[in-house]
């Protein structure tokens, strides 16, 4: 193919477009509308998923020493912990330690115990498996010098399975979603055909390739693809700024759950909005144009 | 030119359309295929530009065998021959000009060949003044005129025209056989199925009648020997 046949087939995908007039507008909506439930689903989606490892990161155990071990016995203590199964991570937190961070929650009042200390050095002990925390508890519970170890029992199982039936509900809305893309796509497709076959017919009686006539309908595809994104796009980008903005402080003191921050995950979001109009458009393209090519 | 030799053609629901023809049909030539409905006469024209392939038998035209050709290569094959239908087959959302440029654009020519040649055969049937509009804004013989300019634009040695003048009134139909007369006395081959006594008597040429899949008659100067 010479360049300039590329530069003709690039002009008359922009002129049929034009021409087309509702037809291309049939088309545009479809992906526009198929997107849009594909920007917000990956929203929420990547938004559930990254609560759902916030939750999941922040299952702690806190293991109390007794108050008579000696710093032997704690070292010894320490890595034991270390050694039992399905343990992931251990900190160690003396009493003084932990008298900070008390006051930094209730205030300087509590100076007054560094001078007679109540307090338990402390474990903090994180499990391999969050879900395997209640286990692991157990296990560490039955080691020497410990006082006792605590968790959010019965409210870390509830969580737990929320987050599954939220996942299994993510699953089912995508599959949903895939079928409505498909059904709105292939719809407008075989309006597209039906309108196009005769087109196809004469180009082809006046001698045209294959590809001469396949090349304007991908680069069509391509445009009605990028021409459907644009208005998801633009509309992902502007809600969830002003989602952000809303809930984010609220979230914040929760210091728990935050939302994805907005840059590098928009971009993603866009990107991957953007990659699936135009690879719509072309399959679409394609497979109105491949029925009719065998005059 | 056109050499068919022992042509048969049966179709998929067991109508014999075209049961051994064999014809020659020399450069330069003007010939009218006659014949009534479903006789075979819209196969025996199609069969030459490929758009129907024999069950058995030869065409050979240039030199190519249709017979033989394969699917990849009949784009080559259209581009060497014009053809004309009865409803004129323009593409509805190209203009006039852009019809006639799609059978050079098919063949990569470049743009400023295409531009010059598309209003010499725009100028040729006389409507070089009508190159912007849409074919559903012109008369029935204006786009007839449109779909011989874009036949010939890529200059065909041979001209298939299918009832071109099937849809036309009288005198429309006269103002197409006189550039198809035109095109003629410039050496191009035509082939016309036609239904059109008047024309045949008139402007006498071979005629070819075709009856049940055969030919019946081959006259140099022939008559359309039906009455309608």
């Amino acid at each position: 193919m010479k360049f300039r046949t590329f530069g003709r087939h690039v002009k008359e995908s922009f002129r049929s477009i034009a021409r087309n007039g509702w037809m291309t507008f049939a088309s545009v909506s479809a992906v526009t509308v198929t997107l849009l439930l594909v920007g917000v689903f990956v929203v929420i989606m990547m938004n559930l998923n990254k609560l759902a490892d916030d939750l999941e990161n922040d299952v702690e155990m806190k293991v109390f020493v007794e108050l008579t071990a000696e710093d032997q016995q704690i070292t010894e203590l320490e890595q034991q912990i270390a050694d039992t199964l399905g343990v992931k991570e251990v900190v160690y937190s003396t009493k003084e330690d932990e008298l900070v961070k008390l006051a930094q929650d209730f205030g300087n009042d509590l100076q007054l115990f560094e001078q007679d200390n109540p307090l338990h050095d402390v474990f903090y002990v994180k499990a391999a498996t969050p879900t395997e925390t209640a286990a692991v508890a157990t296990r560490i519970e039955r080691l020497d010098q410990v006082s006792r170890v605590e968790f959010g029992k019965g409210k870390i199982e509830r969580l737990f399975a929320v987050l599954d039936v939220s996942r299994n509900v993510g699953l089912v809305l995508i599959l949903g979603l895939l079928f409505t893309a498909m059904f709105l796509i292939s719809n407008t497709i075989r309006i597209t055909i039906v309108a196009r076959r005769r087109d196809i017919e004469i180009m082809k009686l006046v001698g045209a390739t294959n590809w001469f006539i396949r090349i304007p309908f991908v680069f069509e595809g391509m445009w009605l693809g990028i021409m459907g994104a644009l208005l998801p796009m633009t509309l992902v980008t502007t809600a969830y700024y002003a989602i952000y903005n809303e809930l984010q402080p609220r979230l914040a003191q929760s210091e728990l759950i935050t939302l994805l921050p907005p840059m590098p995950f928009l971009l993603q979001v866009n990107g991957l909005i953007l990659v699936m109009g135009i690879m719509i458009g072309i399959w679409g393209s394609f497979m109105s144009v491949r029925k009719f090519l065998k005059v | 030119m056109i050499q068919m030799k022992d042509v048969y053609k049966k179709y998929p629901n067991g109508i014999v359309a075209a049961n051994g023809i064999t014809v020659d049909i020399k450069q330069g030539e003007f010939v009218y295929v006659v014949g009534p409905s479903g006789a075979g006469k819209s196969t025996f024209i199609k069969m030459m530009y490929r758009e129907e392939k024999p069950t058995s038998g030869d065409i050979i035209i240039n030199g190519i065998n249709l017979a033989k050709i394969k699917s990849k290569k009949v784009p080559l094959l259209r581009r060497q021959i014009g053809v004309v239908f009865q409803d004129f087959k323009l593409l509805p959302r190209m203009n006039v000009y852009e019809n006639v440029a799609f059978a050079l654009e098919v063949i990569e020519e470049s743009p400023k060949v295409i531009r010059k040649r598309v209003m010499e055969v725009l100028d040729l049937v006389g409507l070089k003044h009508k190159a912007r509009m849409f074919p559903t804004e012109l008369s029935g013989g204006e786009q007839q005129r449109i779909s011989i300019a874009r036949s010939i634009v890529n200059r065909p040695k041979l001209v298939i025209a299918d009832e071109p003048t099937g849809n036309l009134d009288p005198d429309t139909s006269w103002e197409i056989m006189n550039i198809f007369k035109e095109i003629n006395s410039r050496g191009t081959t035509i082939i016309m199925a036609t239904h059109n006594k008047e024309i045949v008597n008139t402007l006498k040429h071979r005629v070819i009648a075709v009856e049940g899949g055969m030919i019946a008659r081959d006259e140099a100067e022939g008559d359309y020997g039906y009455e309608i």
